[in-house]
């Protein structure tokens, strides 16, 4: 018979100061402690770090896929929201 | 380490792949080179299909461990010893992105270990066979993560998103293995006539393995098609195997050793180098249960398993403790 899995928690790594976190995968561990430990381990074997996040997979609420059109769908025909929308006269500068 | 393109299914996936609208919106969005995500919608048997080659890789990269393990203690340097440390490290670090990457498409770890351990799941027939010399690390770095790495860069742009992030991670990672392995031959190979007849050694029993490790031939590969059609698989297994023997030829060559096949040579015509026939006998038999080491590796993985049972339940009953501590705590505050 198989034991349990330990939660599964959601690794993100912050690569140098300045940057985000990403997402780079996922570890098992016992608590949040060791949580950090395993993605350490796991994670930053060649100083792809300088933080981690972890953070219960339980506890992320995503999108669902098959809303997408519903959710995105709607900023696409919003092209002014850009600025080469508007058309300015080449003679003009720092515009 | 790696995957073996193995092909062992449970039933024939083209079969059982959906068919309507949905089914035919999913076979666009690969042929248009979309990622497909855990939450996308996927036929079953593209699922059930990558769960069985993901969840093989795993185990591949952390039985994989074993083998080199075993001279970890016998290093002939400190530096040697170092490297091989954080070689075997690299390759449990793999089996865990991949493990990662299978548990997105609805498989527990704890099925998968289980399936390992029962013996239920394949791994890559290469680490059954021994390894007796120190100069079986420098082969299998030099050849067997050589034939790894032209397995999986092909699997970087792989249609699921998961897998394909997790091999240019562990492809970043590989390249630094094979370099090792060759430097390890080279040294050998320029040292004196003892070390060179290990050198060779080594060679002559890692060489037709290591060609095995890309699957049977393509005629015996009933389920490559389908893999091919959803973008899990980019090349043949021959192909691979080809493009492999065409740049292995040639370092061998380099170190003054003898490729152990009377009927390799260099064909002008098609520019590749032509090798003998391959034992697929031996492959089976390894692949069944039967090689040198199987036994003893999987005895391995289920003497750790248990041998770390403890630690595992000290680790969970901390964090239980932990939790009613904090609960206490913040009940009493609330007081």
């Amino acid at each position: 018979m198989s034991e349990a899995d330990w939660p599964l928690f959601e690794v993100f790594i912050r690569s140098r100061s300045g940057l985000e976190h990403k997402h780079v995968g996922s570890v098992h561990a016992a608590d949040a402690r060791m949580a950090i430990e395993h993605a350490r381990d796991v994670y930053t074997r060649r100083q792809e770090g300088v933080s981690l996040w972890v953070v219960r997979s339980a506890d992320i609420v995503a999108s669902d896929p098959e809303e997408a059109d519903a959710l995105f769908e709607p900023a696409r025909d919003k092209v002014y929201r850009h600025p080469t929308f508007y058309a300015i006269p080449e003679e003009v500068k720092n515009l | 380490m790696y995957t073996q393109a193995l092909d062992i299914h449970g039933k024939d996936p083209a079969a059982s792949a959906e068919a309507g609208s949905q089914g035919a919106r999913f076979q666009t969005r690969i042929d248009q080179e979309e990622k497909i995500e855990p939450k996308d919608w996927m036929p079953e048997a593209y699922r059930q299909t990558l769960i069985r080659q993901i969840s093989q890789h795993a185990h591949s990269e952390i039985v994989g461990m074993l083998p080199e393990g075993n001279w970890i203690s016998r290093a002939p340097t400190l530096k040697r010893k170092a490297v091989l440390i954080a070689k075997v490290q690299d390759e449990g670090g793999h089996g865990m992105y991949l493990y990662s990457a299978a548990e997105t498409l609805g498989m527990s770890r704890a099925q998968m270990l289980e399936q390992l351990l029962s013996g239920a799941a394949k791994y890559s027939s290469i680490f059954n066979y021994p390894t007796l010399t120190w100069a079986d690390i420098g082969a299998i770095g030099w050849l067997v993560d050589g034939a790894a790495i032209m397995n999986q860069i092909p699997i970087c742009r792989c249609s699921y998103g998961p897998y394909a992030r997790a091999m240019v991670r562990i492809c970043k990672e590989e390249s630094f293995h094979q370099r090792q392995g060759f430097e390890i031959m080279l040294t050998l190979t320029q040292g004196t006539h003892e070390q060179r007849a290990m050198a060779q050694d080594a060679l002559n029993r890692w060489w037709w393995p290591s060609l095995m490790m890309f699957g049977p031939s393509d005629a015996e590969s009933k389920h490559s098609a389908q893999s091919m059609r959803w973008k899990i698989k980019r090349f043949s297994n021959d192909e691979l195997r080809q493009k492999f023997i065409d740049i292995t030829v040639p370092q061998a060559h380099f170190l003054g050793l003898t490729i152990p096949d009377d009927e390799l040579h260099w064909d002008e015509a098609t520019q590749h180098y032509r090798v003998g026939s391959i034992d697929w006998s031996e492959f089976q038999a390894v692949l069944k249960g039967n090689g040198p080491c199987n036994r003893e590796r999987l005895e391995a993985r289920q003497r750790a398993h248990d041998a770390g049972r403890w630690v595992r339940e000290a680790a969970a009953a901390h964090a239980a403790r932990s939790r009613r501590d904090t609960a206490a705590q913040v009940a009493g505050e609330a007081a």
